[in-house]
C-alpha cells in the first residue's frame, strides 16, 4: 500500500496531490478573505457606534451647562438679554403631546382590535392605509395639519399642533395594538366564548389586559416618536416667548425651540439650545427603557 | 360586501351589546380611513390652484424666484434625491456590515448591550442630529474633511468650490447618521432569524464564516434586507429639520458635492412663514411631489423585493 502511493510514477497519486494541494489554497485564499470581509464588517461596527455615541456624549457635555433653576422655571429671553429657560417650551411639549395621546390612544387601540379580530377586505384596507401612513413624511404632515387647522380654526395654535402629532401617532398605535392583540392566545378567546362572553367583554376583560404589555411598550414608543417631532408643529403652532398653557392659542415646544435657537448667531441661544436637546432625547430615551422595563415586568409577573 | 367575518356563535346571538362593540369599532375603522382620505384630499385642493396658474411645467423648472413668479422646481427635487442618495450610498453597506457583525460577530454579553444601544439611538429626534451637525460637525467639514476631499479627488470635479462646511455633503452624513440605527435594528433582527440549521449546514460543508453570511444569512435575510433599506430611504426623502440646519438652503442646482442646496422639505419650512397665494399653493404642491417621489422609492423597492422572491426561492431560502 505504502509502495505504491510513494511511487512517483503512479498518475492517481499525482492527481491526489494536485486536489490536496488546490484544496489547500483555495482554503487559505477563503480564510483570507474571509479575515479581510469580517475585519470590514467590524470596522463598519466601529464607524456606525462612534457617531451615534458622539451626538450623545456632545449632547449631555454641552447640555448639562445650561441646565440651572432658571432654566426649568423661567420663559425665554430675547437674544442678547441672559437668563431665561425653556419652562415655556416644556409647558407647550407637555399639553400638545398630552392632548395627542388622550385622542389616540383610544382611536388606535379599537383600530387595533378592529384589524386584529376582522380578516376581511376592510381589514386589509386599513392595515395598508396605517402602514402608507407611517411613511408620510412628516413635512406633509405639517401641512395637513395647517390647512386642516390652522386655517379653518382661527390661527395656529397648541390644538393644531396635537392634531398633526396625533396623525403621526395613530397608524402607529393602531399597528401596535394589532400586533399586540394577536398575540392574546386563541384558546383564551374561546374559552370565555365557551362561557357565553359576548365579544365586548371578552376585549375588555381577557383581550386588552393580556396584550397589556405590548399596548404599554407600542404606546410609550409613540409618545417618544411624537415627542420630538419638529417639522409638522413648525406650521402648525405658531411659536410663543411667553408661558401659556392654553392649547387653543399659540404655543412653544422643545423641538421648535432647538430648532430656531441652533442657528442664531448668539452663543446664549445656541447654550438653550443644546439644553433643550438634552432634555428632549432624556425625555425620550425614559420613555424607551420605561417602555421596555414596563413589558418585561408584566411578562414576568404573569408567567 | 366587504364584511368582516364574526364567529358563528356571536352572530346568532344577537345580542344588542355585541352588534354596539363591532359597530363601535367599524366606526372607529372608518374614522382611521376617512382621516387619511381627508389628508389626501385637503393637500390636493389646496395644492390644486398651483397646477390651473402654472401648469406643470414649472415642476421641472430651474429656476427658483417667487418675486418673479418663477417657481422652479428641479433645484429641490434633485437636492432631495441627492442628498438620500449620499446617505443611503453611505448607510447600505455600513448598515449591513454592522448588522452582521451585531447578529453573528459580537461576543454574546456585549451584543444584547448593543442592540440595544442602536435600538435606542433611533428614537433621538432628528432635530438634535441637526443641531449636532450644524455646530458640531460643520466647521470640522469646512476645515478638514472637505479641503481633504478636494485635494484627494480634485480632479473630478465633483469636489469644486469654496468649503463651506454646511452643504450637500453634510446633509447627506447627517442622513446617513440618522437613518443608522433603524436600519441596523431592523437588519438585525432579520439577519437573526435566517434558520440555523442552514447556517450550521453551510459550516458543515466548510464554508469560512464570511462565506456562510455571503451566501447563506444575507440571501435569506433578503426580503427583510430591502425592506430595513426601504424604510431608512423613505425617512431620508422626508426629513425636514435635520437637511434644513445643515443643506445651506440655497435654491440652485448644485454643482458639487460641497455646494450649499435645499431639499423639498427644506424648502417648504423655510417659506411657509412669508408665504400667500400662488407661492403657497406652489408649496403645497411641492408637498404633493414629495409625496410622489416617496410613492415611487416604495414601488421600486416593492418590486425589487418581488423581482427577487423567485430567485431567492431557487436559491433554497426555506
Amino acid at each position: 500500500m505504502t509502495a505504491v502511493l510513494d511511487s512517483p510514477a503512479d498518475p492517481s497519486v499525482e492527481r491526489r496531490r494536485a486536489v490536496q494541494e488546490a484544496a489547500r489554497s483555495s482554503l487559505r485564499r477563503r480564510k483570507l478573505s474571509s479575515r479581510i470581509a469580517l475585519g470590514v464588517c467590524w470596522a463598519f461596527l466601529g464607524i456606525a457606534i462612534i457617531p451615534l455615541i458622539g451626538v450623545v456624549v456632545y449632547v449631555v457635555a454641552k447640555g448639562l451647562p445650561a441646565w440651572n433653576l432658571d432654566f426649568f422655571t423661567k420663559s425665554t429671553t430675547p437674544e442678547g438679554i441672559p437668563g431665561g429657560g425653556v419652562w415655556n417650551a416644556i409647558a407647550g411639549t407637555v399639553v400638545i403631546t398630552t392632548i395627542a395621546v388622550v385622542v389616540t390612544v383610544p382611536v388606535g387601540l379599537l383600530g387595533g382590535l378592529f384589524l386584529a379580530e376582522s380578516d376581511g377586505r376592510a381589514a386589509a384596507t386599513l392595515r395598508f392605509t396605517a402602514d402608507v401612513m407611517t411613511g408620510v413624511p412628516s413635512i406633509t404632515i405639517g401641512i395637513f395639519g395647517y390647512i386642516a387647522m390652522v386655517r379653518n380654526f382661527g390661527g395656529a395654535s397648541g390644538i393644531a399642533g396635537a392634531f398633526a402629532i396625533g396623525f403621526i401617532m395613530l397608524p402607529v398605535i393602531l399597528r401596535a395594538g394589532e400586533t399586540a392583540f394577536r398575540g392574546v392566545p386563541q384558546s383564551l378567546n374561546e374559552a370565555a366564548l365557551a362561557l357565553g362572553a359576548r365579544r365586548a367583554t371578552i376585549a375588555r376583560k381577557v383581550v386588552v389586559p393580556t396584550a397589556l404589555p405590548g399596548v404599554i411598550t407600542g404606546v410609550l414608543l409613540a409618545v417618544a416618536r411624537g415627542m420630538g417631532e419638529t417639522a409638522p408643529l413648525l406650521l402648525t403652532i405658531g411659536g410663543n416667548q411667553y408661558l401659556q398653557w392654553n392649547p387653543t392659542k399659540q404655543m412653544e415646544a422643545l423641538p421648535v425651540l432647538i430648532y430656531n435657537n441652533s442657528s442664531q448667531p448668539y452663543a446664549d441661544l445656541v447654550q438653550v439650545a443644546w439644553g433643550a436637546a438634552l432634555l428632549l432625547v432624556a425625555a425620550v430615551l425614559v420613555l424607551s427603557i420605561g417602555s421596555r422595563l414596563v413589558a418585561a415586568r408584566l411578562r414576568k409577573e404573569r408567567r | 360586501m366587504a364584511e368582516t367575518p364574526v364567529p358563528v356563535g356571536a352572530r346568532r346571538r344577537r345580542s344588542l351589546p355585541d352588534n354596539g362593540y363591532r359597530a363601535l369599532l367599524g366606526a372607529v375603522a372608518v374614522l382611521v380611513a376617512a382621516l387619511a382620505v381627508w389628508f389626501v384630499v385637503a393637500i390636493v385642493t389646496q395644492a390644486w390652484p398651483a397646477f390651473t396658474t402654472l401648469g406643470f411645467s414649472w415642476i421641472f423648472g430651474k429656476v427658483w424666484n417667487p418675486s418673479h413668479g418663477r417657481y422652479g422646481l428641479l433645484p429641490f427635487i434633485l437636492g432631495t434625491l441627492e442628498a438620500t442618495a449620499i446617505g443611503v450610498v453611505l448607510a447600505v453597506p455600513i448598515g449591513l456590515g454592522t448588522a452582521l457583525a451585531l447578529a453573528y460577530l459580537v461576543p454574546r454579553r456585549l451584543r444584547t448591550a448593543l442592540s440595544t444601544t442602536v435600538e435606542l439611538l433611533a428614537a433621538v429626534p432628528s432635530v438634535v442630529y441637526g443641531l449636532w451637525g450644524l455646530v458640531v460637525l460643520a466647521p470640522v467639514f469646512r476645515d478638514t474633511v472637505e479641503p481633504f476631499l478636494t485635494s484627494a479627488f480634485g480632479w473630478t470635479s465633483l469636489f469644486n468650490g469654496p468649503n463651506q462646511g454646511v452643504g450637500l455633503l453634510l446633509a447627506g452624513v447627517i442622513l446617513f447618521i440618522m437613518i443608522l440605527p433603524t436600519m441596523v435594528a431592523i437588519s438585525r433582527d432579520v439577519l437573526a432569524v435566517v434558520p440555523n440549521e442552514q447556517v450550521e449546514g453551510a459550516m458543515a460543508l466548510g464554508a469560512t464564516r464570511w462565506q456562510v453570511l455571503r451566501k447563506v444569512v444575507v440571501p435569506g435575510a433578503r426580503t427583510g434586507l430591502l425592506g430595513a433599506f426601504t424604510l431608512a430611504t423613505g425617512r431620508a426623502l422626508g426629513e425636514t429639520v435635520a437637511v434644513a440646519l445643515v443643506i445651506g438652503n440655497s435654491p440652485y442646482i448644485a454643482h458639487s458635492i460641497k455646494s450649499p442646496a435645499a431639499t423639498i422639505p427644506s424648502l417648504i419650512v423655510n417659506n411657509f412663514g412669508e408665504s400667500s397665494g400662488t407661492e403657497l399653493a406652489v408649496l403645497f404642491a411641492a408637498g404633493l411631489v414629495l409625496l410622489v417621489i416617496g410613492i415611487a422609492v416604495n414601488s421600486v423597492a416593492r418590486w425589487l423585493v418581488w423581482s427577487t422572491a423567485g430567485s431567492s426561492a431557487g436559491a433554497g431560502a426555506r
